[in-house]
């Protein structure tokens, strides 16, 4: 550490998240590797130390004895004036070396709000942040992550995309890097020849067009570039690396524990989740893999609570033995199992039940609408009475604390269905009154909505997101229908939400505005430290664009998409369709029960799901 | 009841107290060494340590107290334990406890002072710390009080240090009242602002009884 970043470091809030040394990070002599791979993650340290992706894929690399591959997460703001101010530029934990050196630099971009934060990091690097304003090979900046499956609005910015799951397709990339820099190939070979890697976007190759009303026209294919670049995906999970080895932070994070992954994909089929379809289709780990990794990674950290963590968690098979197989190795050692994300039914319960024997912390169901019918439309298939059913063995099991989400602005969502969430929750209510095992400890329910974010790649990536001033208008009738002074209502703001409709469904030209957010202040959006709807709306406008464009039009059923030069498996037509059964308000039954044929079976190389 | 003498220094220092109990917590899980846990509730590792260390002050002599179960011998506890800790943390010895952190009178610490713009005062400051008296402005719960901080240090050296540094070395009382390094830093603040360094590197280098025995 130079006398420069020590003094630093004395004056900055949280100075551990900036030093590096933790237990298990990897350090190797750069001398002795072929690259220098800087893994960017474009939030804090707590957000990025937490990613379970992040974990993988710094161990997943270093396992190449030739890649060094380090950490480097976005500074808090005291940091940031801090670097600037001393003309330090950005470093990698491990080393302290900065970062613009460096052969590759890969940013993992799980959500947009996060997008200021790349440009961010560039600049402080010293790194232009326009990809045609960097000339030589390296350092090759590439992104990878949930967002990219829409990487229009960051096309400017970054000189490839790794769409999908990065285990080997990253392992791809840099071996034709390190060929390139071997045989001092120009920037220009490099990305013609990696766009012909599976899953590898190349966003110079791909031009787009676009109509007088703004929509897009067509994309010009470049220098025979593939005209659809189609997702990777690992399809045998147990067969690629796992972090067994994690890096445990010396300082508290925001998921502080080891985070056991069962499965990837999901067979639920939420209409309105972008997960449940960039995921597809469902992987699994084997439940022994499971188990032993899970000894390895507790006793390798140190850790003395464990999570599972999915899409669905109660849907893996298997999960009654995975669990008695943990809990058995778990109790006598004082190690805590916990799971989140877990159905309002009564499998889930029971398993609760089990699982969390002592600390009854609070309940989370997210049921998103309020009335059946909507909660049809949207494919969300639980029912009021498993809801309730659920509830009830909460109460019964002494809980006192659940929290509701919702989602507002749903389509075809009338006032009846924002009526019917005050309505759930007070049924709530009496269901803890009659079954409270401990009346006189009171309940608090917590209703919470946030606003509906159509996503690209899921059935609702041709509707309008309702307005804010609709969304407010929602929230007001809401809250004067909830009566009970029990139950509290908090809604998320509406405007960070519009702003990520604009981006998520956005197109090239939305470079020009984050850039223009970015020169204007802008990072670290997704905190509400920094976050101003202001700079946002100035930013667009100065680009000459209008964000209800992306984000409040309905879109027109053969209207050319930013993103359909990306497939995630999942067919277009199939979308459709299930756009069309969410009018018609049908549910669409999970893959274990019928195949709906969506075209993610492809991407398996024995082209069937499980199931 | 077994304890340790560890260092926390170079990145470590930047640890706080607190994660560096969450950190010590598991350094012993990755050990495997058993060791004895609070009753109660709740119950969690007993860990007591000698005298928080503030964030951004190195230490070759911290202190900390458990309770070694199941059989293991003292020797082979430095050795299981380094091997799970981060960067910067080593431990150094480990053996029974015979004596009481109460019995703790003095610490001795090594200051580093960086002058940027001017030549090091190292006249102007020893003339400083050999008054008389060092009054100094306290902040206290209840308002600031003014105390006299040479009755609480055990002697006060100044020489010049590598790269243009000073370097001081100090005897501080260690509790009732401590007196922190910083404290005798901000003498210099307030009585002589002139003299005052660009930044200040704090080490905590022994620990002393009250016969300047090292407390162990
Ligand atoms: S192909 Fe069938 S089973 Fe596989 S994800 Fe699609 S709908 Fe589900």
């Amino acid at each position: 550490m130079t006398p420069k970043l020590e003094r630093i470091l004395t004056r900055v809030q949280k100075p551990a998240r900036y030093t590096g040394g933790e237990y298990n990070e990897i350090v190797k002599d750069p001398e002795k590797v072929d690259l220098r791979v800087a893994f960017c993650f474009p939030d804090t340290y707590e957000i990025g130390m937490s990613n379970l992706g992040l974990q993988i894929l710094y161990g997943a690399m270093n396992e190449d004895p030739g890649i060094w591959c380090e950490r480097c997460f976005a500074p808090w703001g005291d940091m940031e004036e801090e670097l600037r101010r001393e003309k330090l530029p950005l470093y990698a934990l491990e080393s302290g070396d900065p970062i613009g050196d460096f052969d590759a630099i890969a940013f993992s971009l799980g959500y947009e709000m996060a997008y200021t934060s790349v440009l961010n990091m560039l600049d402080l690097a010293g790194v232009p942040v326009r990809s045609a304003d960097r000339e030589s090979l390296t350092p090759l900046v590439f992104a990878g992550g949930t967002s990219c499956i829409n990487p229009e609005p960051m096309a400017d910015f970054i000189d490839l995309f790794a769409i999908g799951e990065g285990e080997k397709l990253d392992m791809e990339i840099l071996e034709l890097l390190k060929k390139a820099k071997r045989e001092g190939w120009p920037k220009s070979r490099f990305l013609r020849a990696a766009a012909d890697i599976p899953g590898v976007y190349v966003p110079s190759l791909y031009e787009p067009e676009y109509n007088d009303d703004g929509t897009l026209r067509r994309v010009n294919v470049l220098d025979g570039a593939p005209e659809t670049v189609t997702k990777r995906i690992v399809e045998d999970l147990d067969s690629v690396y796992y972090p067994t080895h994690a890096i445990v932070p010396s300082t508290e994070i925001v998921h502080d524990r080891v985070v056991l992954e069962l499965f990837r994909g999901c067979v639920r089929g939420c209409r309105f989740c972008q997960a449940g379809f960039a995921y597809r289709p469902v992987r699994r780990h084997s439940t022994e893999f499971l188990l032993e990794k899970a000894k390895e990674a507790l006793s390798g950290s140190g850790y003395e609570e464990i999570t599972l963590s999915s899409l669905s968690t109660s849907d893996f098979k298997g999960l009654s033995e995975l669990t008695d197989g943990l809990l058995e190795w778990c109790e006598p050692r004082k190690i805590s199992l916990s799971l989140p994300s877990l159905r309002a039914d009564n499998f889930s319960m029971g398993l609760m039940e089990r699982v969390q024997k002592v600390r009854k912390s609070g309940l989370t169901f997210a049921p998103e609408a309020g009335s059946q019918r909507l909660r049809d439309v949207i494919n969300k298939n639980v029912t009021e009475e498993a809801l309730l059913n659920s509830c009830r063995i909460a109460f019964e099991g002494g809980w006192s604390t659940l929290k509701l989400y919702f989602m507002l602005g749903l389509p075809t969502e009338t006032d009846e269905d924002v009526l019917a969430i005050a309505e759930l929750a007070e049924k709530v209510l009496s269901c803890w009154r009659q079954n409270a095992v401990n009346r006189a400890r009171g309940v608090k329910i917590t209703v919470s909505t946030s606003m509906f974010v159509p996503k690209p790649h899921t059935p609702f990536e041709w509707e309008a997101q309702v307005s804010v001033e609709e969304y407010l208008r929602r929230v007001k009738l809401l809250r004067e229908a909830i009566k009970s002074r029990a139950i509290t209502y908090n809604w998320h703001a509406p405007d960070v939400s519009l702003i990520e409709a604009a981006l998520s469904r956005g197109d090239r030209r939305l470079g020009a505005v984050i850039e223009n957010v970015w020169r204007d202040g802008g990072r670290l959006d997704s905190w509400s430290d920094y976050f101003s709807f202001e700079r946002w709306m100035n930013a667009f406008e100065k680009a000459g664009l209008d964000p209800d464009f992306y984000a409040a039009r309905v879109r027109g059923e053969d209207e050319l998409f930013p993103w359909d030069v990306i497939s995630v498996g999942v067919r277009k037509s199939y979308l459709a369709r299930e756009r069309k059964a969410a009018y018609e308000g049908k549910i669409t039954p999970d893959c274990r029960v019928k195949c709906m044929g969506c075209g993610a079976n492809c991407l398996l190389e024995r082209r069937a799901c499980d199931e | 009841m077994s304890r340790i003498l560890f260092k926390k220094e170079g990145r470590a220092k930047f640890i706080s107290h607190l994660d560096l109990m969450r950190t010590m917590q598991r350094v012993f899980i990755r050990s495997g060494l058993a060791i004895r846990h609070t009753e109660g509730f709740n119950p969690h590792p007993y860990m007591n340590f000698a005298m928080p260390l503030s964030v951004g002050t190195e230490s070759v002599c911290e202190l900390m107290d458990f309770g070694l179960l199941g059989g293991a011998e003292p020797e082979e506890v430095p050795a299981r334990l380094n091997a799970g800790c981060p960067q910067g943390i080593e431990i150094l010895d480990c053996y029974e406890e015979k004596r009481k952190f109460k019995d703790i009178k003095w610490l001795d610490i090594e200051a580093r002072l960086f002058y940027d713009y001017r030549a090091c005062p190292l006249e102007a400051l020893r003339e400083l710390y050999s008054r008389e008296q060092l009054i100094i402005e306290k902040r206290t719960k209840r308002g600031s009080a003014e105390v006299d901080i040479l009755p609480l240090t055990g002697g006060i050296e100044i020489e010049p240090g590598e790269d243009g540094q000073l370097l001081m070395r100090s005897r501080l009382s260690a509790q009732d009242p401590a007196l922190s390094p910083a404290q005798l830093i901000s003498a210099i603040d307030q009585l002589a602002p002139e003299l005052s360094p660009d930044f200040t590197a704090f080490r905590r280098v022994e620990v002393r009884d009250s016969d300047l025995h090292p407390f162990r």
